[in-house]
């Protein structure tokens, strides 16, 4: 009998009504009195030295209240990188001050070097206008290519970095001669240079903030679409503009998706906050699509060279990787993270393969920030290795089921040591694969692939059997890695006097539904309706402190913070329920929502002992505080280890190249699964990006850096009928056996394990249809391309 | 984008030569040019309102001739900002070579763009630039050597028409 409440229910998202019936609170939708507009003024050339900035026109505008330019930040601190690289030689990583506004040059296409703050949006975007057309830019020849940036010493994204070069990264350096030498020796060599193409990350809702200042108090309120809003505080407080966090409150109230964007401090969101305080009145901007396009930080944008080793049998030997990532003109705050250990620590992938060594080097361009992406850098890895495996099986005649069978863990090697630094606790990739196999009707695909040769159409089947390491993470790992925070979470459970309970938690919810899920947790564990439990998040005046939501995290890391408090909750209620039914603590029982003594049916219910704790007539004052509330920081001993098998058909058109998805199936393995409807949802919105990566996205830069893909109509989004019905399973599941609730994270999964089975699929309709001379197409595999690998 | 075309203009190089350097022809050859002033030596500074797919604007810029060789070849650079809508760069290298049938006109075309017209209108900037350079070669070849074939056909019929109308109203200046 599936539950209908608690864990493991599919209980309907709460949030839903609100988000579905237009009353969701949003920051644009936040009016406040006396408010101002702010408008950026961004850079229309990708590279440029600013030679003059005559602010006088624009100021002298109608309802023109401040002109903002980098120079009133040259004072202010700079936006950091979260996590130090070290290059190969020891090295530190480059890393140049992100300003709040571009001072002295400008270094991509939208990049602001200026803001208007204005009585109404219209005024203010005259004036950025004017102020633009008052502006002198010399411009510069545009750095676009990484490798021609590498190459050319005399053309610097930022002065003082010779080679544009942000570090070269080898993990792990020191086995590099052993598996060059197990590469050399191996009988069969596979190399396959591909690229992962830049993505847009397009949250429904474009970036907004308002800033607001309160001279009685000295007191700074931002509200902005944040994923999680206390970093954005640390990182305003201690680098950007030195508020101190008892005088900055960050509110980030519904937010309309992030998928990684809205994880990092922007400029807009300082800028705010000092022009609220210059004026003494709010200021709000939000951005236009064509600045989300250009300013939001983008995904992916890997160019790859990847080798393979292995027998003639298709047992991999070693794995070798040579990565340029593009990391855009700055560095967001996860950007350096992102292509180093959320990638090279995968690239072994749920393999057991004895020799791998990765090599990425980060280079900076004439383009927008590039950062994490919902995957962020675990689909990099994914891609480079499902595609080269079955690339493997291609070469030597093998099936790629088999080949993957062949080399997969097994569930009798964990706790599995990787070659590549990370300890996978649990893991059953045999009976995902099996389950993706019934489930995908594998058997079945010769009579579909003969319907669709009658139809015309070629039809292939792709695989891909994927790992990621997500709720990150422990943070004395990650300090080692070179994080510069940490990545615990945390959360206070309040129970209130009637006994209902508000729930302060550090994750955010912007689309995951976790006001939903995490009840259902509270619920469960405390014997109570979910309906009497309310979960806050997004406000720093609130809740005790979170590193926020991103790395399918929310339930693994927060989730298990808010059980340690109430695993308080239950302590502390035992104290008081002894005390009243006149018991030993010890002889206390907490069950469906009661503390009873065992042996007897002497019982309290959970409502009766939060009472007793606000009104403690009959109470151990002597020895107990009154209230219930309980607050816990929950620091993880480790990644969780999410896994599965997707298997993609497609139906490839030879005649225009067109690619349909006809099915895709994913078995998963997210561990213990707290609501399947949320699950499935968030398997469905990650497949359904992942074949948009596949088949449709691309960001595209000319070579003068003007990005041509700056709306939807050249950017083409995954719509309804580009993805089939899903077929969704996560019944195989290993529960984490470090986290309290056993869960692994599903956040990603579907974005990270997708391309790659999408891209075999193409190949191999291409194959079985006698077109054997196409070895691989990058994504997107859209028609023209695949119509001149087919005619190449 | 770069593009080239060649054509033959029925007159000699140096009445080509001189329409070209004359501000009265770009302006009425120039596609959407408004307004244009300025001296061949000092260079032009022209108004042009063009529309780029979705976008409609008024580009101010600067037109350049240089590498000039009488008689045989030049460049004409020009710059324009359109505001809100980005800007427009674009240049040609222009070969004259005097032919039996008057002037050989060979010019390659080079041209690219910024800001909202790259975001919005690079579909159709390479057609675009194309259908520009098109029509002011077309309008030149006009200006230069009168009315095409048809129109002197109809020219013909037309009772008012005498001699001068076959000719361009370029040639008719210095004529």
């Amino acid at each position: 009998m599936p539950k209908d409440t608690g864990i493991g229910a599919s209980s309907k998202r709460r949030e839903d009504v609100r988000f579905l019936t237009g009353v969701g609170n949003y920051t644009d939708d936040l009016s406040l009195h006396a408010q101002t507009h702010a408008v950026m003024v961004r850079s229309t050339v990708a590279h440029g030295r600013i030679v003059k900035i005559d602010t006088a026109r624009a100021a002298a505008m109608p309802g023109v209240l401040a002109v903002f330019t980098g120079e009133d930040f040259a004072a202010v601190g700079g936006n950091p990188a979260g996590w130090l690289i070290n290059s190969r030689d020891g090295t530190p990583m480059r890393e140049p001050k992100r300003p709040v506004l571009a001072h002295g040059k400008v270094r991509h296409v939208g990049d602001a070097y200026a803001a208007i703050i204005a009585e109404t949006y219209a005024q203010a975007k005259d004036a950025a206008q004017a102020l633009s057309d008052d502006t002198q830019i010399e411009e510069l020849p545009a750095i676009v290519d990484m490798k021609a940036a590498l190459a050319d010493a005399s053309n610097r994204v930022h002065d003082e970095i010779p080679d544009n070069l942000c570090f070269d990264w080898g993990w792990i350096e020191d086995n590099r001669a052993a598996v060059d030498a197990a590469m050399q020796a191996a009988p069969h060599k596979v190399t396959l240079e591909l690229t992962n193409n830049r993505l847009v990350p397009n949250a429904m809702e474009p970036r907004a903030s308002i800033g607001e200042y309160f001279p009685g108090t000295g007191d700074y309120k931002l509200t902005t679409t944040s994923q999680n809003p206390h970093l954005t505080r640390l990182l305003i407080a201690a680098f950007v503009m030195g508020i101190p966090e008892n005088k900055l409150q960050v509110v980030a109230p519904d937010v309309g998706g992030g998928f990684g964007s809205k994880i990092y401090h922007y400029g807009e969101e300082a800028l705010v906050l000092a022009a609220a305080k210059r004026l003494g009145r709010p200021v709000r901007w939000t951005a236009e699509r064509t600045e989300s396009f250009l300013s939001d930080a983008h995904g992916r944008d890997h160019v790859t060279k990847i080798e393979l080793g292995c027998t003639k049998e298709g047992d991999i030997l070693a794995i070798r990787t040579e990565t340029h990532a593009n990391v855009g003109a700055y560095l967001s705050n996860f950007s350096t993270a992102t292509p180093t250990f959320l990638h090279g620590t995968l690239m072994s992938g749920p393999y057991k393969v004895p020799h791998v060594y990765v090599n990425v080097k980060a280079v900076f361009t004439n383009t927008a920030p590039v950062d994490a992406y919902r995957g962020a850098g675990r689909p990099e890895a994914t891609y480079s290795l499902e595609r080269v495996i079955d690339m493997m099986a291609r070469e030597l005649g093998l099936d790629p089921f088999e080949v993957r069978r062949r080399n997969l863990l097994t569930p009798d090697q964990f706790p599995y040591q990787s070659p590549v630094g990370l300890m996978y606790d649990t893991g059953n990739y045999q009976a995902t694969l099996d389950k993706a196999v019934e489930l995908g009707d594998v058997a079945g695909f010769e009579a579909r692939r003969a319907a669709s040769a009658a139809k015309g159409k070629l039809r292939g089947m792709g695989l891909s059997t994927w790992i990621e390491a997500c709720g990150i993470a422990p943070s004395n790992l990650v300090g080692i890695l070179g994080s510069r925070v940490g990545l615990y979470d945390a959360a206070t459970v309040r129970v209130n006097a009637t006994g209902n309970i508000s729930v302060m938690v550090g994750a955010h919810s912007h689309g995951q539904g976790h006001e939903t899920v995490f009840a259902q947790v509270v619920a469960e564990k405390l014997g109570i309706p979910e309906s009497s439990v309310e979960i806050v998040h997004g406000d720093t005046a609130k809740i005790p402190f979170g590193m926020g939501s991103y790395g399918s995290r929310s339930l693994a890391v927060c989730g298990s913070a808010m059980d340690r408090a109430m695993d308080k909750i239950i302590a502390k209620g035992k104290k008081i329920a002894a005390h009243m039914l006149e018991a030993a603590e010890g002889d206390i029982s907490f069950a469906d929502g009661k503390f009873s003594v065992a042996g007897t049916d002497k019982a309290k219910t959970f409502g009766e002992i939060a009472f007793s704790a606000y009104v403690p007539h009959n109470y151990p004052l002597e020895t107990l505080e009154p209230g219930l509330e309980e607050t816990a920081f929950y620091d993880p001993a480790n990644f969780t280890y999410p896994a599965g098998a997707y298997i993609c058909e497609v139906e490839v058109d030879p005649d225009t190249g067109r690619v349909e998805v006809a099915s895709f199936t994913c078995a998963d393995d997210f561990g213990n699964v707290m609501n399947p409807m949320i699950v499935e949802g968030q398997v469905h919105g990650g497949v359904g990006q992942g074949i948009g990566q596949a088949l449709l996205e691309n960001t595209t830069y000319d070579e003068n850096g003007q990005l041509l893909t700056g709306s939807f109509m050249d950017y083409a989004m995954p719509r309804a009928d580009d993805v089939p019905f899903y077929t969704v399973d996560a019944s195989c599941a290993t529960p984490c056996t470090h986290n309290p609730l056993g869960v692994k994270g599903c956040g990603e999964a579907g974005a990270i394990g997708s391309p790659p089975a999408v891209i075999n699929a193409v190949i191999d309709a291409l194959h079985r249809g006698g077109i054997t001379h196409v070895k691989h197409i990058d994504m997107p595999v859209s028609p023209g391309r695949v119509w001149q690998a087919i005619n190449a | 984008m770069q593009m080239n075309d060649t054509r033959v203009i029925k007159a000699n190089t140096s009445e080509v030569w001189a329409a070209i350097l004359n501000p009265e022809v770009l302006k009425d050859c120039i596609p959407g040019c408004t307004e244009i002033s300025g001296s061949p030596a000092d260079g032009f500074e022209a108004t042009v309102t063009q529309k780029v797919g979705p976008v409609k604007a008024t580009f101010k810029g600067a037109v350049t001739l240089s590498e000039m060789v009488e008689n045989e070849s030049l460049k004409i650079s020009g710059e324009g900002k359109g505001g809100p809508a980005g800007f427009a760069k674009g240049g040609a290298v222009v070969r004259m070579e005097s032919i039996p049938e008057g002037t050989q006109l060979t010019y390659e075309v080079e041209a690219s763009v910024g800001g909202k017209l790259a975001q919005l209108g690079s579909r159709i900037i390479d057609g675009f630039a194309k259908k520009m350079a098109d029509e002011f070669f077309n309008r030149f070849q006009a200006a230069v050597e009168g009315p095409t074939t048809e129109d002197e056909a109809v020219a013909e019929t037309d009772e008012s028409g005498d001699a001068e109308t076959k000719k361009g109203w370029f040639k008719r200046l210095i004529s």
